[in-house]
């Protein structure tokens, strides 16, 4: 079924009883040309550009749970290309085109908001930082304001200009920047596929991965074996024990990381605000919650939830930035897993198995990579090449130092992003 | 979650700095090889469940802790004292 005004027009007068499922829920098949294990929104994209962009037909994606209930349903929704090194430009830049399209792409709305981003910043050094990374951004192609603080009080005129201890220098405005409804990229993506025949298998764990003579045979499932001629690993925080079943051990730690809603208010958050010093950023979404969120718990945790520690910081570095927020009430707090790479960046690549691909590493930034991550990974799976705007997110990287991809400078380590 | 120093007693996790996985102990040798040390540097178990992680008493004695605990649970399930 096709989306329209007129459809929601006519099933408006009839009752709303001509909806039907957005996707099929089919019985595993014997054997798939390719199975893709996890099904976030990195692991549906992927489906979706495999059968869209390269004409792939016998796909399935296996899901331990249901659609949309991984990380995918779980970040705080922000888009953006404000990225400075190369490797992350290209690709990023890539994404923010394709979330452009998106809407229209899916036939599916993920009420994508391009409301602006703002990054503060509160010292001259900062200031050169943002300068250059704006220089480098608009280099990409794409778009980037340096906003004095007056530029920036008419943007954000409720936030505590003169603080003490972090006076406002100015921001960094990136004006396509923006957020999007997760659960609906989720959504569209899988109904994407599932038109264009690929299986969604829910409630489907993958417990092992057959390999023969160094080459993927298929996987073992909850619900029974299942053979592939290609197996493409995409399962996010739990990267490192999917990758353990075909004995790889990845350069991955797995974090918690927390976020935050209020009750909803009237708008009065008009943009993404991200204050880097206090380790906090917020935007309002469209139900008129504050969704915001700070860093990550910092210890290896599958929890999916945090504790007391990050919870206070990040609520008081929300009232050293926009004290009216102090008025508002938090309604909920969650956590997500977020695979922690030891540079900050992601993996796209091939595996010593001939068959087996991996993709993981998203750290806390993997929901803007959604649509370019699901296109490159497609690509690459499909032709064995990578595509041309991810060719720096690989596996070896790290073993070799060459071509890291550390965004914030704080060095290649584990426990440093 | 909550960490006993060997030394100072249970404390809140707010006195302590997260090291990551116990892995110090295995230090490879200098010239032990790319693949050993791209091993000891990056590559992690990276367990659902019981693992075993460096603590730093920094607001403390300044003593490290290996602490096992549950990644999933986030208990904590024994803390003892690193001797150098
Ligand atoms: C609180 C929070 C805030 C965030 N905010 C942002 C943000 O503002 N902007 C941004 O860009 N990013 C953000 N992120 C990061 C982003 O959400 C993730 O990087 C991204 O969603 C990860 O990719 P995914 O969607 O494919 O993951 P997931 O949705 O987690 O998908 C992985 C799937 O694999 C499945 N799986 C795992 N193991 C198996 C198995 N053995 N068999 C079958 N299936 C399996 C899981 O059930 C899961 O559904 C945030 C994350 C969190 C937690
Ligand atoms: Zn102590």
């Amino acid at each position: 079924m096709r989306f329209s005004a007129l459809k929601v027009f006519t099933q408006g007068l009839s009752g709303n009883k001509g909806w039907t499922p957005h996707w099929r829920d089919p019985e595993p098949k014997a054997e798939y040309d390719i199975i893709l294990i996890g099904g976030g929104g990195h692991g549906l994209a992927t489906a979706y550009y495999l059968a869209k962009n390269h004409g792939m037909k016998n796909i399935a994606v296996l899901e331990k749970g249901y659609i949309g209930g991984g990380n995918v349903g779980r970040n705080t929704t922000i888009v953006r290309a404000n990225y400075f090194l190369p490797g992350n430009s290209e690709f990023y830049s890539h994404s923010l085109k394709l979330w452009e399209g998106l809407s229209s792409d899916l036939n599916y709305n993920v009420m994508f908001s391009q409301r602006g981003l703002i990054n503060l910043f509160h010292s001259d050094g900062q200031r050169d930082a943002f300068a250059r990374r704006g220089n480098a951004m608009v280099n990409q192609g794409d778009d980037a304001v340096l906003l004095d603080p007056d530029g920036v009080r008419k943007h954000l005129p409720y936030l505590d200009f003169d603080n003490g201890r972090f006076p406002i220098f100015g921001g960094l405005y990136h004006p396509r920047g923006g957020t999007a409804r997760h659960d609906a990229v989720a959504w569209g993506y899988a109904r994407g596929a599932d038109q264009r025949g690929v299986d969604l298998i829910q409630n489907c764990e993958v417990t092992g991965i057959d390999i023969e003579n160094g080459a993927v045979r298929g996987v073992q499932t909850s619900r029974g074996p299942i053979r592939a001629k290609k197996v493409a690993m995409v399962a996010a925080g739990r990267s490192g024990q999917v990758a353990a079943m075909a004995g790889m051990r990845l350069p991955v730690e797995s974090h918690v990381l927390q976020a935050f809603v209020t009750e909803g208010l009237k708008p009065c958050i008009d943009h993404v605000v991200s204050f880097g010093m206090g380790h906090f950023y917020i935007s309002q979404s469209d139900k008129g919650g504050l969704v915001f969120g700070g860093d990550l718990d910092f210890y290896a945790s599958y929890g999916q939830r945090g504790n007391l520690p990050m919870k206070e910081h990040v609520m008081e570095a929300a009232m050293t930035l926009m004290p009216m927020i102090g008025k508002a009430r938090v309604v909920r707090s969650w956590g997500g897993i977020m695979d922690m790479t030891p540079d900050g960046s992601p993996v796209i690549d091939t595996t010593d198995t001939d068959g087996l691909f991996v993709n993981c590493g998203w750290c806390y930034g993997g929901f803007k990579a959604v649509p370019a991550s699901g296109y490159a990974y497609a690509h690459l799976i499909a032709t064995g090449q990578p595509h041309e705007t991810a060719t720096g997110f690989r596996l070896d990287r790290f073993r070799t130092g060459v071509g890291l991809i550390d965004e914030e400078g704080t060095g290649s380590q584990h426990n440093l992003h | 979650m909550r960490i006993t120093c060997p030394y100072c007693g249970t404390r809140d996790i707010r006195e302590f700095a997260y090291r990551g996985a116990a892995i110090d102990a295995n230090r490879p040798a200098p010239d032990a090889g790319a693949a050993a040390w791209d091993d000891f540097v990056h590559l992690r178990d990276n367990p659902a469940g019981e693992t075993q992680d460096l603590w730093y008493h920094e607001g403390g004695c300044s003593a490290w802790v290996m602490v096992t605990r549950n990644t999933v649970t986030h208990e904590v399930l024994e803390c003892r004292a690193v001797k150098p």
